[in-house]
C-alpha cells in the first residue's frame, strides 16, 4: 500500500533536487527556470497527497493555482530569458554577475 | 556745552558709517567731505571748551548718553565727561585729525579705496573721543580698543603689502598684552572699589593707604598691584619699552596715519590714562617709581635708536617713543600737568613733523630713505620751513631768561626741572637720563634736517625715483636726458599740493605757539586743572627753585646736539661712517634696536611655531584626525571591503542565503 510518507518523500526529493539545481547549476540560467519549476512541482504533489490524505479539495484546488501561476512564471521567466541573451549573448549563470558590488 | 560735546563725539562715528557703509553709493568726493566736514566742524567745537577752561570759567560737566550695564551692583553707562583733562585731548585729537583728514586728500590722491581710508580715519577718531571722555574705566576700555582696532585697520590699509599686513599684526598682539594687565587692572578695581566710576575710585583712593590684596599668592599693597597692571596697559598702547616693537613698524601705515596716531594722539592714550588715575597712582610710591623708570628708560633707549636709523619716518617713530618717555616720567615724578603740557606740545610739533616727512616722501616718489635724499631745501621751501618749526619744537629752542620759545621748549623744560626739583633718587636719575636724551634728540633731530635738507642731492641711486624717471621717459621718448651728474638722474622734486601744505602750516603755528600761550595754564594753575588730575602744588614751586644749571641744561644740550649734527653730517661728512666703525658692536646693537626684535624672536616667537607646530602635528593630526574623522573614514573603508565580498553578484549565492535565512527564521519559529 502507498502511504502518504511515500509521496512525501517524493516531493521532498523533488524538492531538494529543485534546491540544489540552483545553487550547484554552474551552467545557464534555464536550468534555474527548470529547477524553479520541480520545486513548485513537489509542492503541488504534497498539496495533492494532502488532500487526498485528508479527504479534502482545497489543497487540490491550491495545486491548480500553483500551475496557473507556475505557467505564467515559466513564461515571463523565459521572456526575460530571450531578450537577456539578445542583450548579453549569453545565458551562463556565471556571466550574470552584473549586480557584483 | 552738552549738545556741542555730542556733535564732537558723535560727528566722526556718523561720518565714519556714512563713509564707510556708503561709499560705493556715494563715492569718493562725498566720502571725503563728509569725513573731513564732521572733523572740522568737531574741531570748531572742540576749541572754545578747551579755551574755556584756560580762561577759568568753566566746570567739569558729564552728559549722559545710554544706559549700558546694570547687573547687580555693577552699574555703569554711557556718559561724556568733558574736564581739563579732558577738554586738553579734545582739541589735540579733533584738531590734528581734521588736519590730517585734510592732508590726506592730497597724499591718498591716486588712492583706489579713499572711503575705506577716511572711513577708518574717522572711526578712530571717534573711538579716541570715547576714550578721552570715558566716565568709567569700561568705556575707557571701549575707547581703548577701539582705537587698537582702527591702528589695526590703517597700519594694514595697504593689506596687499605683506610686510604692512606682518606689522598690523605686530602691532595687534603687542598691544594685547598690554591690554590684558589693563583688563586685570579694571578686574581689580571693581574688587577693590566695587564700582568702574572713575571719579566715585579716585575720590575713594586714599582709603587704600596700607591695605594689601594677595595677588599671585603674595600679600602685596593694593594700589601698588592696581597702578601697575594699568601702567601695563599703559605701556602697550604707549609703546613704552618692552612693549615698544610695534610702534616702528607701524611706520608701514601710511604716512597721515603714522601722524595722527602713532604720533599724536593714539599712543599718547597711555600717558592720558596715568594722568586720569594720577589720584590712585599717587597712593603708590613704588608704582611711580616704575613708571618714572620705564619712561626714563624708553626716553634714552628710542632716542640711542633714533641716531642710526635711515629711514625717515623711524627716525620720527623712534622719537615719538622717546618722547613718550618724556611724558611718562614726568608722570612718574608727579608732574602730571607737564606730561599732559608735553603731550599737548608734542600732538602739534610731532604731528607737524610726520606730515612734513609724508611731504617729502610724496615729493620722492615714496623714496623713504634718507641715504637718497640731500639738498631738498629750494626743491620744497614750504615743507622745508615747516620741518624746520618742528625740529625748533622738537629739540626746545628758547630762551631761557625770557621764558620765550618754541613749544618743546616750555614743556620740556618743565619735565626736566619737575624731575631735578621731585628730589628723589628716581627723579634726579630721570633728569641725567632725560637731559642726555634731549642732546640725542637734538642730534637725530637736525641729522634728520641736514641728511634730508642740505648738501647735495643724492636721489639718483635711488630705485623709487630711477621708476619715476623712467616713466616719464616712456611717455617722452625724444627727450634724451644726458646721464647727470649732479645726482638727480634728471628727476626734480615738486613740492606738495596746497591741500598737503596748509595743514602744515596750521601745524607749524601750533609748533611755534603753543607752548608759550598755553604753558602757563599747563603748568602754573591749579585752577585750570581743577581736581582733573593730582595737581602737586609743592613741586610746582619747587620747579622754580632749581639751580640755574639745570634751567639751562636742556637749551646746553640741544646746542651741543645741534653743533655735533653740523659737523657729522654738513662739515665732515666721513665723520658718521668712521665713528659706526669705531664703536663696530655697539653701532651695530644700536643700529639693531637693541636687538629687542630678534631677543623677542627668540624668546616668544619661535617657542609659539614649536608650539603651534607640537599642536599641529602630534595633537591635531596624531590624535585628533587620528581617532576621530580620519579614524571614522578609515573604519566605514574597511566594513565596506568585507561587505563588498558578500556582494558577488551571483544568482545561486543570493539564493542560497535566502534559504539559509528561511531555514534560520523557520527553525526559530518551530524550537523557539
Amino acid at each position: 500500500m502507498i502511504g502518504i510518507e511515500h509521496f512525501l518523500i517524493v516531493s521532498s526529493c523533488l524538492f531538494v533536487l529543485g534546491v540544489l539545481g540552483i545553487f550547484l547549476n554552474r551552467k545557464n540560467v534555464l536550468i534555474i527556470l527548470m529547477s524553479i519549476e520541480l520545486i513548485l512541482l513537489a509542492v503541488n504533489l504534497n498539496l495533492v497527497a494532502f488532500s487526498a490524505f485528508l479527504g479534502d479539495l482545497t489543497g487540490q484546488i491550491f495545486a491548480m493555482f500553483v500551475l496557473t501561476v507556475a505557467a505564467a512564471e515559466a513564461a515571463i521567466g523565459l521572456a526575460i530569458l530571450v531578450i537577456y541573451f539578445r542583450r548579453r549573448g549569453t545565458i551562463a549563470v556565471d556571466d550574470v554577475n552584473r549586480m557584483k558590488g | 556745552m552738552s549738545s556741542s560735546i555730542l556733535i564732537i563725539v558723535f560727528g566722526p562715528l556718523l561720518a565714519a558709517i556714512v563713509a564707510g557703509l556708503g561709499n560705493r553709493m556715494i563715492g569718493n568726493v562725498p566720502a571725503k567731505l563728509v569725513t573731513t566736514g564732521a572733523l572740522f566742524a568737531s574741531c570748531i567745537l572742540s576749541w572754545p571748551i578747551f579755551l574755556a577752561f584756560v580762561a577759568g570759567d568753566a566746570v567739569a560737566s558729564v552728559t549722559p548718553v545710554l544706559d549700558w550695564v546694570r547687573s547687580g551692583t555693577m552699574e555703569f553707562a554711557w556718559a561724556l565727561r568733558v574736564d581739563a583733562l579732558t577738554a586738553v585731548m579734545l582739541v589735540v585729537i579733533t584738531t590734528v585729525s581734521a588736519l590730517v583728514h585734510l592732508y590726506s586728500w592730497g597724499y591718498m590722491d591716486e588712492d583706489p579705496d579713499q572711503p575705506r581710508f577716511f572711513a577708518y580715519l574717522s572711526l578712530f577718531t571717534f573711538a579716541m573721543l570715547m576714550l578721552v571722555t570715558a566716565d568709567n574705566l569700561v568705556q575707557m576700555f571701549f575707547g581703548w580698543e577701539g582705537v587698537g582696532l582702527a591702528s589695526y585697520l590703517l597700519i594694514g590699509f595697504w593689506f596687499r603689502k605683506p610686510s604692512a599686513n606682518a606689522a598690523a599684526i605686530k602691532a595687534f598682539v603687542v598691544n594685547r598684552v598690554g591690554d590684558l594687565g589693563f583688563m586685570l587692572g579694571i578686574f581689580g578695581i571693581y574688587l577693590v572699589f566695587g564700582t568702574v566710576s572713575i571719579p566715585e575710585i579716585l575720590s575713594s583712593a586714599p582709603s587704600l593707604a596700607g591695605s594689601t590684596i594677595g595677588f599671585l599668592g603674595m600679600r602685596v599693597d593694593t594700589a601698588t598691584v592696581l597702578c601697575l597692571l594699568l601702567f601695563i596697559g599703559a605701556m602697550g598702547k604707549s609703546a613704552q619699552l618692552g612693549l615698544h616693537t610695534w610702534l616702528p613698524d607701524a611706520m608701514e601705515g601710511p604716512t597721515p596715519v603714522s601722524a595722527l596716531i602713532h604720533a599724536a594722539t593714539m599712543v599718547t592714550a597711555g600717558v592720558f590714562m596715568v594722568c586720569r588715575m594720577s589720584p590712585l597712582f599717587e597712593m603708590s610710591p613704588v608704582a611711580m617709581g616704575v613708571v618714572t623708570f620705564i619712561g626714563a628708560a624708553t626716553c634714552l633707549f628710542a632716542a640711542t635708536v633714533g641716531t642710526t636709523q635711515w629711514d625717515i619716518k623711524r627716525v620720527i617713530a623712534y622719537s615719538t617713543c622717546s618722547q613718550l618717555g618724556y611724558m611718562f616720567f614726568a608722570a612718574g615724578v608727579g608732574a602730571y600737568n607737564a606730561a599732559m603740557f608735553h603731550l599737548f606740545t608734542h600732538a602739534f610739533f610731532k604731528a607737524l613733523l610726520f606730515l612734513g616727512a609724508g611731504s617729502v616722501i610724496h615729493a620722492m616718489h615714496h623714496e623713504q630713505d634718507m641715504h637718497f635724499y640731500g639738498g631738498l631745501r629750494k626743491k620744497i621751501p614750504i615743507t622745508f620751513w615747516a620741518m624746520m618749526a618742528g625740529t625748533l619744537a622738537i629739540t626746545g629752542v628758547g630762551v631761557v631768561q625770557l621764558h620765550i620759545g618754541f613749544a618743546g621748549f616750555h614743556s620740556k623744560d618743565a619735565i626736566l626741572e619737575a624731575a631735578y626739583a621731585q628730589g628723589g633718587e628716581m627723579g634726579r636719575a630721570a633728569f641725567w637720563i632725560g637731559t642726555f636724551s634731549a642732546l640725542l634728540t637734538s642730534f637725530y633731530s637736525w641729522r634728520l634736517m641736514f641728511l634730508t635738507f642740505w648738501g647735495k642731492p643724492r636721489w639718483g641711486e635711488s630705485e623709487h625715483i630711477q621708476h619715476a624717471v623712467h616713466d616719464a621717459h616712456g611717455h617722452d621718448a625724444h627727450d634724451h636726458h644726458a646721464p647727470t651728474s649732479d645726482g638727480t638722474a634728471g628727476y626734480h622734486p615738486h613740492e606738495s599740493p596746497w591741500v598737503m601744505l596748509i595743514p602744515l602750516i596750521v601745524l607749524s603755528i601750533g609748533a611755534v605757539a603753543a607752548g608759550y600761550l598755553f604753558g602757563p595754564a599747563f603748568l602754573q594753575s591749579a585752577s585750570f586743572w581743577n581736581g582733573a588730575v593730582a595737581y602737586n602744588e609743592h613741586l610746582m614751586h619747587a620747579m622754580h627753585e632749581v639751580p640755574t644749571l639745570v634751567k639751562y641744561a636742556a637749551s646746553i644740550v640741544m646746542a651741543l646736539g645741534l653743533l655735533g649734527a653740523i659737523y657729522a653730517y654738513v662739515l665732515n661728512k666721513d665723520v658718521p661712517a668712521k665713528v659706526a666703525d669705531q664703536l663696530g658692536p655697539i653701532y651695530r646693537f644700536v643700529y639693531r634696536k637693541w636687538m629687542f626684535d630678534e631677543l623677542y624672536h627668540y624668546l616668544f616667537v619661535v617657542p609659539a611655531f614649536w608650539l603651534g607646530r607640537v599642536f599641529w602635528n602630534k595633537v591635531d593630526i596624531g590624535v585628533i584626525d587620528r581617532f576621530g574623522p580620519d579614524g571614522a573614514a578609515w573604519v566605514v573603508v574597511q566594513g565596506a571591503a568585507v561587505a563588498k565580498k558578500v556582494q558577488s553578484g551571483y544568482l545561486y549565492s543570493y539564493a542560497l542565503v535566502m534559504l539559509l535565512g528561511l531555514v534560520a527564521a523557520i527553525s526559530w519559529v518551530i524550537f523557539a
